[in-house]
């Protein structure tokens, strides 16, 4: 029951002081193939997320963004180095952190009330007011009368919905978001990000959010990683210094502080991607030879 | 902006019209099309129960061996009026009935408690998985003769082959329903303070649910098998002990009767695993593949 110590009282609104940082130093995981040789994902990891920061990973496919975050969560063990989270290393689930995935990882089996109330269900909160806090997020997310509806019935757009208000619900201290709108449309997809942000500058988690967009990541964040192709490793840290709150994001792409840091950080990401590239065509164009 | 909506306007005065019509159209050729396949399903039987009746009438195929319906008919209302050598048919049947289902939830329990241990323990699987394909690839029927021998000619055995049957196909739903969960939310509870007690019951069961379902369908069609052959093998009652007394009169009147007998029952039980699963599984988005009508 320790672990329901370290969450913050669901709800609570404007409580940065209690999210806590991403301290990843040195970090390095090594999988084992079915094979029996070591893979490496990412090698000598080194970040940082300050307490209540919006931080993007941007890498070319395949560079170990995923890997990082499941090492921040800890549903997986570094090979090499160290997490801390809140300046407590990371061993075993971390307390307070929600994940949001690319898929949509609903319970297709419960209704839209029943995803979002899956948080304070594992946390031990007593069915009725878990009932009434699911209502109340259904409603901030825009879903107030879809509570019966089962995910299928749903569009993907409220069923990103739902699964940001299941993530959210807890009130999390740290938020991973691995490619959460990469298979939205793009109307969609900017609709979301401006949720997201309305909602993050309410509760004020750290959040790790891994994109293949740029723009998203530029938009969204405080700060922005660039990491190498595999293994993975951090290449450059940009702060982004556009002002809070943002706004609209959709808008905020044609300002001229947006589109010089872009360019910047495009010319760092550009290397990498055109060597993961050339590497998966040439390693095609040799398979084929 | 304002042509645009006046045209709209304009235009939408006709479609309402047509739309009616349209709809009219398609149901009365649904209605016309359910009435077509029964209208086929009746001629089928009526050219197979037909045709039976009447090669073995002209004696082209013989009676005494292949029946003949309208006998089965009468083999039939004897079997219900008279009663048998063992007992009324109600007693038989009872006796049937009560072995395929102890066989079928024993057998349904021991399958998923094993399909979701091994199927969540990649350790134990690959251990025990190989015993498992060796235990599957003998004839388990023949089971039912050393059940006999073993445990006698009471229900015991009966219940037991039946068992054996419907297990190896629950536990392999059961196991690939396990294997088949979505990583993303399991990592997703996990991530959320779940213990492994709550993924199991949060995601793995009801996730494995649509398999094990599945599998019930056949399943009871085996509970049935089983204790009808173990039946054969050797009883004192049951439906399975009167085929094998009508076979040694050279009886097949009978035999088909009981038959008809079996696949009612095997019928209904279906229909309630239809409507459990219905249940069960209403968070399904509806399945539009034609095989489900069948």
């Amino acid at each position: 029951m320790e672990a329901n110590n370290h969450h913050r009282p669901p709800g609570a609104l404007e409580r940065a002081e209690d999210s806590a940082g991403i301290d990843i130093v040195g970090l390095t995981k090594r999988y084992l193939t079915p094979k029996g040789e070591t893979f490496t994902a990412i090698r000598d990891v080194t970040l940082r997320v300050e307490p209540g920061q919006f931080c993007s990973i941007v890498g070319p496919t395949g560079c170990g963004k995923s890997t990082t975050l499941a090492q921040v969560s800890g549903l997986e063990n570094p090979s090499e180095g160290s997490v801390k989270v809140g300046g407590m290393t990371v061993e075993g689930i971390t307390n307070g952190v929600s994940y949001m995935f690319q898929a949509d990882a609903l319970f297709p089996w419960k209704s839209v009330l029943g995803n979002v109330m899956m948080g304070p269900t594992l946390l031990g909160t007593p069915k009725r007011e878990a009932t009434a806090l699911s209502m109340d997020w259904l409603r901030r997310v825009g879903l107030a009368g879809f509570e019966d509806r089962y995910p299928h019935q749903l569009s993907g757009g409220m069923r990103k919905r739902v699964a940001m208000a299941a993530a959210l619900i807890n009130n999390p201290r740290i938020l991973l978001m691995d490619e959460p709108f990469g298979a939205l449309d793009v109307q969609t997809k900017a609709i979301m990000q401006n949720e997201l942000l309305k909602l993050w500058e309410e509760l004020r988690p750290s959040v790790l959010f891994i994109t293949h967009d740029l723009d998203e990541a530029v938009a969204l964040s405080d700060r922005v990683v660039i990491m190498t192709s595999s293994p993975g490793s951090v290449k450059d840290v940009f702060d982004i210094d556009l002002p809070r709150p943002r706004g609209n994001v959709q808008e905020i792409r044609h300002e001229e502080r947006f589109l010089e840091l872009q360019g910047h950080i495009w010319e760092s990401l550009k290397d990498e991607v055109t060597r993961a590239y050339a590497r998966t065509a040439g390693a095609a164009g040799a398979a084929a030879a | 902006m304002t042509t645009l909506t006046h045209n709209e306007t304009r235009k939408s005065e006709k479609p309402v019209e047509t739309e009616t019509a349209a709809k009219n159209a398609g149901r009365n050729k649904a209605r016309r099309r359910t009435r077509a396949i029964w209208i086929g399903r009746l001629m089928l039987a009526v050219v197979v129960i037909g045709g039976w009746q009447w090669f073995t009438e002209e004696g082209w195929v013989d009676k005494f061996f292949f029946g003949q319906p309208t006998q089965i008919w009468d083999a039939l209302v004897k079997l219900f009026t008279e009663g048998t050598a063992f007992g009324t048919i109600w007693e038989n049947l009872g006796v049937t009935a009560q072995e395929a289902l102890l066989g079928f939830v024993l057998g349904t329990l021991v399958g998923v408690v094993l399909g979701l241990l091994l199927g969540s323990n990649k350790y134990l699987s690959a251990v025990v998985g190989p015993y498992i394909r060796i235990l599957n690839s003998i004839p388990r029927i023949v089971l039912g003769s050393i059940f006999i021998v073993a445990f006698g000619l009471g229900s015991f055995p009966k219940i037991l082959l039946a068992a054996v049957l419907v297990f190896f196909v629950v536990f392999f739903n059961a196991f690939q329903g396990v294997r088949e969960v979505d990583q993303n939310l399991v990592a997703n509870v996990r991530v959320l303070g779940a213990s492994p007690f709550q993924v199991a019951m949060h995601v793995t069961i009801p996730s494995a649910m649509t398999w094990i379902i599945a599998s019930l369908h056949t399943a009871f069609g085996f509970a049935i098998i089983g204790a009808l052959v173990a039946e054969v093998l050797g009883a004192q009652k049951g439906i399975g002990l009167i085929i094998s007394q009508a076979q040694g009169t050279f009886d097949p009147d009978t035999v088909f009767a009981c038959m008809v007998i079996i696949a009612v029952i095997t019928l209904g039980a279906e229909f309630l695993i239809g409507l459990l699963e219905h249940r069960l599984l209403k968070w399904r988005p509806p399945n539009r593949s034609e095989a489900q009508s069948i």
